[in-house]
């Protein structure tokens, strides 16, 4: 069979290119490596190699012949036994290789190469708490650490790692005991290596284990952030679905208390800007443990975003076996008619007291909890928006590009017509956060801020 | 160097030979490590009344090391470090009103109040912070080096940093670069045994840390971090090879954390048996003291004037800082952008 030369794409932008010069004539032996001719593009000059052997058969287009277009046959190469006479003399239209279509009628292609099979997952559903349950007051360090070891024990795969998490417990005292039950095999202590050490835990999640990383807390994150982005919430996608990253990175996210700009920080719309990354922010107890249970079995990496300042505050848990919490789902903390408002993490618990001061100016607020920021529940925000028909974001980062200009912009497009006031966001001003009690108090959302936001939507 | 193995020496003065040294230095050097303990001292004492809050790492028992380091440096030399600064500052000549007014987040401290213990600057002293980030402080003081080699002028860098540190990467990215370029950087690290409760043999798989340069060709001394003299003397030795164009060199200096990591910390990853045996066997400030009575220097009497006038200084910095107001409220938008 005869082999056609096709012009090549010397550059992932090139749809056509300039033939200058053969550098062979018909009839001419050729091997693999000769080269054949001069190509030019935009960008360069460059030699065409042929990487068959045989016999020059026809040129089809002219030295000096510009515009040839990307994949149009430029010479025919005959092999032996081939018939130089039977060859076409004009120029062949652009040669298009047949996009593979993938055959729905086939077997899965089932191969023993396959690397590494996604970990079954069944998707969490949120579990009824029937009437009568036994409530148990925890912390929400307490509730991470039982979310943690319930997980630890039910899967062997699942560990601890970070800095400070074995001996010394946690810098927050969230591993508390852990060491203690699960040993040094699973509990471990690193060095100061968040780069390294996020790095190490993604590897061992690409073979099917099921690292829980603790940052101290993110602020340091961001030494580590390329592995979180690059490494772990591109892998999946990048191999085609053929490799899985179950891991979870969590700590304390948002600004502590006085601690100054570079350790005050909140994360939320820098994760819940990825794809392949799922990001959560607890706020209650009960969702602290069920969702990072949930995070724990969820076949995809998970910023689980903590908050320094709530570890010590104290809420009920259901006393069920295996208490889970699904991703994905906002829940409405507190109905109401006037406004909405939604909140993630401590906020909620501001976002409510802003919806008791103005309970008694006759206001009704309904508080969305996010719980989880990516995916967003969107259903959950614009069922209760075309409600209320008001909208007051709150949360701790920037507004700039922020969680609450995201919820603006969907509510926007999804509920456009049930809005009766532009929507408001409530987040920290912006400028890093100071160090002076004041300039720090001045910058951060509290409850009456939000209160005087849902205020301004509601035009009282 | 060139091309010569790094050599890794031990520099100690326990026998000490004063011969070389004045009764004015000597007493300069008393001087400043007792204001940095009373410093400290009093700002622990400050936090405890809740007047300074969030993050405070005190420097008490590494006195010697920056006291010592700046002797061997000039006028025109850079430090960088990391959070635990205070020491540094107050030895580069900073103003203990300025800095202890930061740490109480009033309009008079050295960041206006916008800063906090962790996060201050000062141009004039040519003190580059006060960083929070663990590690950073390397390649931002390689930088400074980077900036004196390529405007050819004779400054060093000074950046110092903690064990726990010395395991980010950026360290050896920074290493790396330091000795392709030959930048006049010293590293000092700040050995003082524990990364908050971690202690180094359990963070490390080569605890002499200052072999680390090896695999670049940096040179590394292991230097007594609680004798001030030998301290000078490193850092002196490691001035004179960064300035003559020879690149890099780290010092490793044996020290130790009286206090807990942060005023946080309960500190029980080490029996108080051992912090008591260190303070009792090698403070930097009573050994000093020692020598200076043996070379007859000065007596009990003249030390204990020394301390009554760094009491008042103290005492002063931390009146200052509490009558200081609050940063004006317009202040929290300025100084976000030029
Ligand atoms: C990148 C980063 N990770 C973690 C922390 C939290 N942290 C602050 S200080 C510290 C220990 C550092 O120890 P070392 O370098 O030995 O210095 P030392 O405190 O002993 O002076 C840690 C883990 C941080 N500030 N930055
Ligand atoms: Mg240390």
């Amino acid at each position: 069979m005869a082999i056609e030369i096709l012009m090549p794409a010397l550059s992932p932008t090139m749809e056509e290119g300039s033939l200058t010069k053969w550098l062979v004539k018909e009839g001419d032996p050729i091997q693999s490596g000769d080269i054949l001719a001069e190509i030019e593009t935009d960008k360069a000059t460059m030699e065409i190699e042929s990487v068959d052997d045989g016999i020059m058969g026809k040129l089809l287009v002219d030295a000096g012949s510009e515009n040839v277009a990307v994949n149009t046959v430029i010479a025919v190469l005959l092999e032996d036994g081939d018939d130089a006479d039977a060859l076409p003399t004009a120029t062949a239209p652009a040669h298009q290789p047949e996009p593979s279509k993938p055959d729905v009628a086939d077997e899965p292609a089932t191969t023993s190469e396959t690397l590494i099979s996604p970990p079954a997952f069944e998707p969490v559903v949120q579990m009824d708490v029937p009437a009568g349950t036994k409530m148990v007051e925890t912390t929400i360090r307490d509730a991470l650490r039982d979310a943690m070891a319930e997980e630890m024990r039910r899967d062997e795969d699942v560990f601890l790692i970070g800095e400070e998490v074995a001996q010394y417990q946690g810098a927050y005292k969230v591993s508390r005991e852990m060491l203690e039950e699960f040993g040094s095999r699973r509990v471990i202590d690193t060095p100061i290596t968040e780069h390294g050490f996020a790095g190490l835990a993604v590897g061992a999640a690409f073979t099917g284990l099921r690292p829980v990383v603790e940052f101290m807390t993110f602020n340091f994150a961001m030494q580590a952030i390329d592995h979180i982005i690059n490494s772990a919430a591109k892998t999946r996608y990048m191999s085609g679905g053929q490799m899985a990253c179950p891991i979870v990175f969590r700590g304390p996210n948002g600004a502590a208390s006085r601690v100054g700009a570079q350790h005050s920080q909140d994360y939320a719309p820098w994760y819940g800007h990825v794809p392949g990354l799922k990001v959560v922010a607890p706020y209650d107890a009960a969702d602290a443990k069920g969702l990072l249970k949930s995070a724990i079995r969820d076949p995809n990496p998970v910023v689980f975003l903590e908050h320094e300042l709530m570890y010590g505050e104290t809420f009920d848990v259901p006393d069920v076996e295996d208490w889970l919490v699904p991703i994905g789902q906002a829940l409405v903390r507190r109905e109401g008619t006037d406004a909405t408002i939604t909140a993630h993490s401590r906020m909620v618990g501001f976002s409510l007291q802003a919806a008791e001061i103005l309970s008694q100016e006759g206001i009704s607020v309904e508080v969305i909890d996010l719980r989880t920021i990516r995916p967003l529940d969107e259903e959950t925000i614009l069922a209760s928006v075309r409600k209320t028909n008001r909208l007051v974001t709150a949360e701790e980062s920037w507004g700039r590009m922020g969680i609450g200009a995201e919820i603006a912009a969907m509510v926007t497009e999804g509920a456009f017509d049930y809005l009766d006031a532009p929507p408001k966001r409530v987040h920290q001003v912006e400028t890093p956060l100071a160090y002076a009690a004041n300039l720090e108090s001045l910058s951060m959302p509290n409850p009456e801020r939000i209160a005087q936001a849902v205020r301004e939507v509601c035009y009282v | 160097m060139s091309g010569s193995s790094p050599k890794s020496k031990k520099i100690s003065k326990k026998k000490k030979n004063v011969s070389n040294y004045d009764s004015t230095e000597l007493l300069h050097y008393y001087r400043e490590m007792l204001q940095i303990r009373r410093f400290e001292e009093k700002a622990g004492q400050l936090y405890g009344m809740g007047l300074i809050a969030g993050f405070c790492h005190l420097y008490i028992g590494q006195e010697a090391v920056v006291v010592g380091m700046q002797a061997a440096i000039e006028d025109g030399d850079q430090v960088i470090t990391g959070y635990r600064d205070h020491g540094h500052m107050l030895t580069l000549g900073m103003e203990p009103r300025g800095v202890m007014a930061e740490l109480t987040g009033r309009e008079g401290g050295y960041s206006k109040g916008k800063g906090g213990s962790m996060h201050m600057f000062s141009t004039e002293k040519n003190f580059f912070g006060g960083h929070g980030i663990v590690g950073a402080q390397v390649s931002l003081g390689t930088g400074l080096a980077f900036a004196n080699s390529y405007r050819g002028n004779d400054r060093v860098s000074l950046a110092y940093f903690g064990d726990g540190a010395a395991n980010q990467g950026q360290v050896y990215e920074s290493f790396n670069m330091a000795k392709l370029w030959d930048l006049p950087v010293i590293y000092v690290i700040e050995n003082n045994h524990y990364a908050m409760g971690t202690a180094i043999v359990r963070s490390s798989s080569e605890t002499h840390l200052h072999k680390r340069g090896a695999s670049f060709g940096i040179p590394g001394v292991e230097v007594d971090g609680m004798d001030v003299l030998a301290v000078k003397e490193a850092g002196e030795m490691a001035v004179a090879h960064a300035r003559a164009g020879k690149g890099p060199m780290i010092l490793e200096m044996k020290t130790y954390r009286y206090r807990g990591h942060s005023m946080s910390d309960p500190a029980k990853y080490r029996t108080r048996e051992e912090v008591n045996s260190v303070r009792a066997q090698s403070d930097p400030i009573e050994q000093l003291k020692q020598t200076i009575f043996e070379a007859g220097f000065a007596d009990e009497a003249a030390l204990k004037e020394i301390d009554k006038e760094i009491k008042a200084i103290v005492n002063d910095a931390a009146d200052f800082a509490k009558d200081s107001p609050e940063p004006d409220p317009s202040e929290l938008y300025t100084d976000v952008l030029a």
